[in-house]
């Protein structure tokens, strides 16, 4: 969007910030915007006093952690609240109050003058409809249309936002199509009318990275055919800054922080801000220092504290924060407004976030795992004097694909891990990374298995998995633990936190594990008081904390996590990976780290293996692999996060890939990223077919780099 | 597919083979034709009787698992033995076949379709007037087993016919024999004949379908897919009948593969109780009169009856939805 | 870092004592605090009190008869009336509630049993298992179960009752398993049943430790349910002299016999009828409102 802001840009000055845009009268203008759910004491008061106004070709951001309130706040303007839901203030959109307008005045608005594009794509197409006549319908709502005229108007608005073959494409069911591509449908109905105002709710969360980048680019050529103003609502903080022209920072239902985007990612003066900058995992940032987390939880919208809601979390709250809620007020820049009552001193003394989480670091919360203020790296061994704890080679797994419910049918077979190789040695982090359905979470249950492969060889601790007693599996079950991607998931409701963290105990023999489970309740920074509770009372970074200590009971010596802070809000993220960080280097444990998160896997791994299709792309060195990454594809995944950082965002080139992943049932000949090849393009024809024909292996192109890629160059895309 | 489709079919083969098997040896076992011989007056002799149950196959001096061979020979060649009174099962089956099927399929659309709409619409309307009523109706219903119903039915129809002073609701069989006149007349004593029945039968499928469909609806109502629909600017109330009642019929449609074997018992109690002629009244009658060949065969016609429900509401599943179509 | 025995001792008494209740707690809370559930609950409390202490209160047993009194409408000496045979309704209708409660309680909870037990395994360990019980699972709903319990009817005779349940119980649980089954198999695949597995712990145990607990508001729910349904068919099954055997008596055998006399001896019929349909409506009325305590997100969003 941010390109379009520019084009305008050109006949005046940035909207949002002064000039031409300002003068325009705002298309939708929320005033005072409160929602409450129930009623009584049991009330839940979702969102708190929201203003905000857009101008026709604005980019509002608005961003928040879980229960922040800021969908409910997007549901409100459109008027598809439950009936429950008590909501007052004002909504205008062109001038005129919707909020509380008759049914049929918010029809002739929806879909009209304001569209909306939800977060789930999965779920938010009708799955009986085809894409085509679902586009048509809404063109109908509005305008007088033949079918016929509709049909062909879907047909170019699907081929408007990106989709291939549109005309055919039309006719496909909503199952049939990708995630990237069902979101791309949602987003050609949003603008089937032209329409003035476009509510974004976390439209790309669900997407991969590549895809989202896609998508994001179809979001700022939509904004360019309608000159709508966008309300972009994200927890993406990175989204956030390479998107939009003005952010809204929301905290327990509440506007926290207004200002452009300059101001509120380099000028930043409310602490709850400032904490989610730093607790950010960065793609354009080493590790070695550890993240900072916000330590505490978001208070529950039923139960709020008399003062400001953040003073419980914040590192610099004085007495005063918890008398009243401050109130927005303005601070330095114009159109710049904080709540808190500190906010002019931090403009005055200008503290950098760094500064103000610093100062909170007296002593470890109760929440808190014991992390050393200064991060230790342990000193290891040169990587080839330290033992193998787990050596893939060669790991194949394909399995069937089988099509239809009533006639069930082997249709073909899913490629899913390929052909892969790696190592892990002692106190060493692997990040295994890649898209949904590059085989990474695949190559992790084939080794958590501990059963013969159906091609190749994984070896545990030196011991070969194909020839495995019963005995040994369960002695090197001990010894290799795994950590889940959704803390409550992994943790059965029906138990308490003491038996589940004694089930890995009890089922290895050990009795009494009372002393052992009070020690590990502390080791992750728990209560020991909280072994009677059961894991729904526990917020999630705290049962993240539970799944850790089940994980190290046995004292294992690899640990396979599976994208274990991805279901995470960023501010207790940092805490998980700090928890992990420190663990590891204190107990001299290995890490198998699956993840998608690029950010969070440079932060923590030693090295790294980026997964295509059932391959490796390009493995190597963390350093190595995100500052020169060789592989086509390592390149344009890295270029495709987009950084928590408005300057470096506007000057970043990014590398948009093609369409989608192939099918994992049908590869494509020789090298398997060759379709979305960017470089592909650029060879000439004896080089392409050399891509086709051929597939690349993994070669060894530095100390400890290997590129799987013919024609691999080193590209600084970070 | 065709391979999968002959596999299923002869899965279904291999049930009905063994159900109808595991019925016809219990019926031989348990039940006994001689005792239909005895204790008459004059008594019949020993080697009379022993003729006629050869005779019929079923004489519990032959081996059972000879007179299973016998009648399964019989079976394999379309001929599924004889009833106690002498009569071809198979010939005595296809005649009733006919008013059970009559009673069943009226009974099985009527309460359907009225079924889900009721619940659809008591689920839009969740927690209003008609919500509450429907929802107290059906669960009512559902506490009254279909011989009590059949039995207040015909209470209330007799008590109706006094009121009135006229036969307005016939409370037996499926016409009144022998009656003259012309189309209309015939017509109209066949409906006055039809209504008791089928309400006891249709009552109970209201109340289960309606319950069911409230439930799939409600669950249909919070997806984020009728928000969308709504978000185009579709009023509420298209939203709902384009967009989330269609997605909800899928589910119904799944649903009727299990509610079609109660239906079947429903049918027997109908029958028996209002005097129609139709299988379900021969099923509860042979077990009376120790008729195994017919309760033999009676099973078999019911294992292909709950297979036949449950391949067809397989098909109708994949044309309601594209999901699970063979792409 | 460690504890004296004593103090541990103490916690894990703690927490065993904190643990029961907890969850229970909240679903009690949920189900007593709906009307519906209160309702049926107090209903269904008071059908029991009515069928076993009821006949302590009457005067007559449900064997005498009354030869001064055939048919005799409601009065002081007979609350509820006479049979044609001159038996005391208010007394043989207890004794029928007494068998249909009982009967209907123990099919269900075997049922429900057999249920879980064979969709979880099923389900778990797929293969052979699930194709073999899952055939069985087919079989006996394909085969007609009215039929098969009343061929069998003469071996309920002569008090052998609990065999009739058994039977009962054979034919209750296809559907159930069917849905468990299903269950099981997405269970299988959530993170903590997975993390079990990967720690080691045997399959048999990880059934019973994880997966059926985890279902048991679909098996209470279920079991709720099928005590009506079994009641209905012992009902249905009596009313056509195919289950409970005489000299003892059931609702359904009364209500076949009140049938006859109902249009000019109403009491005959609607006494037995209408106990009947309180009844099952009390028991499914406590299935539903358990159901909506279990899982409150499912529909009672709006309150």
């Amino acid at each position: 969007m941010r390109e379009c802001d520019e084009r305008q840009a050109g006949t005046g000055a940035r909207p949002g910030t002064n000039g031409r845009a300002d003068l325009a009268d705002p298309v939708l203008e929320v005033t005072d915007l409160d929602v409450t759910f129930g009623s009584g004491p049991d009330a839940v008061r979702a969102v708190r006093g929201v203003s905000y106004a857009v101008r026709p070709g604005e980019v509002l951001g608005i961003v928040g952690e879980s229960g922040s309130g800021k969908s409910v706040t997007s549901l409100a303007v459109m008027g598809l609240l439950p009936p429950h839901a008590h909501v007052t203030g004002s909504v205008r959109l062109r001038g005129q109050e919707i909020l509380g307008a008759t049914e049929k005045t918010l029809t002739a608005f929806r879909g009209k003058t304001i569209s909306m594009v939800f977060q789930d794509p999965l779920s938010a197409l009708t799955p009986v409809y085809r894409v085509g006549d679902q586009i048509a319908e809404a063109v109908r709502i509005h305008q007088k249309v033949t079918g016929q005229q509709a049909a062909r108007r879907a047909v170019e608005l699907l081929d408007l936002v990106g989709i291939p073959n549109a005309a055919q494409r039309a006719k496909a069911f909503p199952h049939e199509f990708s995630g990237g591509m069902r979101q791309r449908a949602v987003i050609a109905m949003a603008i089937a009318n032209d329409p003035d105002v476009i509510l974004c709710d976390e439209p790309t969360t669900a997407l991969d990275v590549t895809i989202q980048a896609q998508v994001l680019e179809v979001l700022k050529r939509a904004q360019r055919e309608t000159g709508a103003a966008i309300v972009l609502i994200t927890h993406d903080l990175g989204v956030v800054a390479g998107s939009v022209d003005r952010v809204l920072v929301m905290y327990a239902g509440r506007p926290v922080e207004v200002g452009s985007v300059d101001d509120v990612y380099y000028r930043v003066r409310m602490p709850y801000t400032m904490g989610l900058l730093a607790s950010v995992p960065r793609l354009d940032r080493g590790g070695g220092q550890p993240l900072v987390p916000i330590e505490g939880n978001p208070p529950s919208p039923s139960a709020l504290p008399p003062g400001c809601p953040f003073e419980p979390r914040c590192p610099i709250a004085v007495p005063a924060c918890a008398e009243a809620e401050p109130a927005l007020e303005p601070v330095g820049s114009p159109g710049h407004l904080a709540a808190c009552v500190r906010a002019g001193e931090i403009e005055a003394e200008g503290w950098s976030p760094a500064q103000v989480y610093h100062a909170g670091t007296g002593g470890p919360d109760e929440q808190g795992p014991e992390t050393p203020p200064v991060h230790l790296r342990p000193v290891r061994l040169p990587r080839d004097e330290r033992d193998v704890v787990l050596e893939v080679k060669d790991l194949t797994k394909h399995h069937p694909l089988m099509k239809g419910a009533l006639f069930r049918r082997r249709v073909g077979t899913v490629h899913a891990v390929d052909g892969i190789s790696f190592d892990i040695r002692r106190m060493e982090t692997l990040g295994l990374v890649g898209e949904s359905g590059c085989g990474k979470t695949t190559t992790l249950m084939e080794i958590l298995q501990l059963t013969r492969p159906q091609h190749g060889t994984i070896a545990v601790l030196g011991h070969d998995t194909a020839r495995l007693t019963a005995r040994e599996r369960m002695a090197i079950r001990r010894d290799m633990q795994v950590v889940f991607q959704d803390p409550l998931a992994s943790l059965d409701p029906r138990m308490t936190v003491y038996d589940i963290i004694a089930e890995p105990l009890r089922t290895h023999g050990i009795r009494d594990p009372g002393p052992r489970i009070r020690e590990l309740i502390r080791l992750v920074g728990l209560d020991a008081a909280h072994a009677a509770r059961y894991p729904q009372d526990f917020s999630g970074g705290q049962r993240q904390r539970i799944g850790i200590a089940r994980a190290l009971a046995l004292e294992p010596r690899l640990l396979v996590l599976d994208e274990p802070v991805s279901a995470l809000d960023v501010s207790i993220q940092a805490g998980v990976i700090n928890l992990l960080e420190d663990l590891k280097n204190r107990l001299g444990l290995s890490y198998l780290f699956v993840a998608h998160d690029l950010a969070v896997v440079r932060h923590i791994a030693d090295r790294v293996a980026v997964m295509y299709l059932g391959k490796i792309a390009e493995i190597g060195q963390v350093g190595q692999v995100y500052d020169a990454p060789m592989h086509p594809y390592t390149q344009a995944l890295l270029s495709a996060i987009p950084l928590p950082d408005p300057g470096k965002e506007r000057s970043r080139r990014r590398i948009l890939l093609e369409g989608d992943l192939p099918s994992p049932a049908s590869p494509p000949s020789g090298c398997r990223f060759r379709t979305r090849c960017p470089k592909f393009k650029t060879l000439d024809e004896t080089d392409q077919a050399r891509c086709v024909d051929e597939e690349p292996q993994v070669r060894r192109l530095g100390e400890d780099h290997g590129v799987s890629c013919h024609f691999a160059e080193k590209l600084d895309v970070v | 597919m065709a391979g999968f489709l002959l596999r299923r079919l002869l899965n279904y083969l291999v049930l009905i083979v063994v159900a109808t098997s595991l019925a016809y040896m219990l019926a031989a076992g348990a039940l006994d034709p001689r005792s239909n011989y005895e204790g008459r007056n004059p008594p019949i002799p020993q080697a009379v009787i022993d003729a006629r149950l050869t005779e019929l196959n079923l004489n519990d001096r032959t081996p059972l698992f000879d007179r299973y061979l016998t009648w399964a020979g019989g079976v394999v060649h379309g001929d599924f033995g004889k009833t106690v009174a002498g009569g071809s099962v198979g010939e005595d089956l296809g005649r009733r076949a006919g008013v059970t099927l009559r009673l069943i399929t009226i009974g099985l659309i009527l309460g359907s379709v009225t079924g889900v709409f009721v619940g659809a619409y008591a689920a839009v309307k969740q927690y209003g007037v008609f919500d509450r009523l429907s929802t107290g109706a059906s669960f009512v219903v559902l506490a009254v087993p279909t011989v009590v119903l059949a039995n207040i039915l015909i209470i209330a129809g007799v008590w109706f016919n006094g009121l009135v002073g006229a036969q307005v609701f016939l409370v037996s069989g499926e016409a009144t024999p022998g009656l003259q006149g012309g189309f209309a007349t015939q017509a109209a004593d066949r409906l006055q004949h039809l209504i008791l029945p089928t309400l006891s039968l249709s009552l109970g499928l209201i109340a289960v379908y309606s319950r069911y469909q409230r439930n799939m609806m409600l669950d249909v109502l919070g997806a984020d897919f009728i928000r969308t629909a709504m978000a185009k600017g579709l009023r509420r109330r298209t939203a709902l009948t384009r967009h989330a009642l269609r997605t909800a019929l899928i589910p119904a449609v799944t649903y009727f593969a299990f509610t079609f074997g109660s239906l079947l018992v429903g049918t027997t109690f109908t029958e028996k109780i209002f005097g129609w002629h139709g299988m379900g009244e021969q099923l509860v009658n042979s077990i009376s009169t120790n008729d195994v060949n017919t309760v033999a065969a009676i099973s078999c016609f019911a294992a292909f009856a709950v297979l036949a429900a449950s391949l067809a509401s397989d098909v109708l599943h994949a044309v309601l939805d594209p999901r699970v179509r063979v792409g | 870092m460690t504890i004296s025995d004593e103090e541990l001792a103490e916690q894990r008494a703690g927490i065993d004592r904190i643990k029961a209740p907890s969850r229970l707690r909240v679903v009690a809370g949920r189900f007593s605090r709906s009307v519906q559930g209160r309702i049926g609950f107090a209903l269904l409390a008071l059908m029991f009190l009515l069928a076993f202490a009821g006949p302590y209160l009457g005067r007559w047993t449900y064997t005498d008869k009354d030869f001064m009194a055939f048919l005799q409408p409601p009065s002081a000496e007979h609350w509820w009336g006479t049979l044609q045979t001159g038996a005391d309704v208010y007394a043989v209708t207890l004794r029928g509630m007494q068998k249909s409660l009982i009967v209907g309680l123990l099919a269900a909870v075997i049922g429900t049993t057999l249920a879980a037990v064979v969709g979880a395994f099923a389900g778990y360990f797929m293969g052979w298992a699930d194709r073999s019980l899952t055939w069985i699972t087919d079989l006996m709903l394909v085969l007609p179960a009215f039929l098969i319990l009343a061929i069998m009817s003469p071996l309920f005779a002569e008090g052998q009752w609990p065999l009739f349940v058994l039977v009962l119980a054979l034919f209750l649980w296809m559907v159930t398993s069917k849905i468990v089954r299903s269950m099981t198999i997405s269970l299988k695949e959530r993170e903590f049943i997975q993390a079990a597995r990967f720690m080691g712990v045997s399959p048999v145990r990880i059934i019973f430790r994880h997966v059926i607990p985890n279902m048991s508001s679909l098996l209470a729910v279920d079991a709720t349910l099928n005590v009506s349904a079994a009641i209905l068919t012992e009902t249905s099954l009596s009313y056509f002299g195919f289950g409970i055997q005489p000299p003892d008596v059931s609702l359904g055998s009364l209500i076949a016999d009140g049938a006859k006399t109902a249009v000019y001896a109403p009491w005959t019929f609607w006494f037995c009828a209408g106990l009947l349909i309180v009844t099952v409506l009390a028991v499914n009325l406590v299935g539903d409102s358990l159901r909506d305590a279990f899982d409150p997100t499912a529909k009672r969003a709006g309150q």
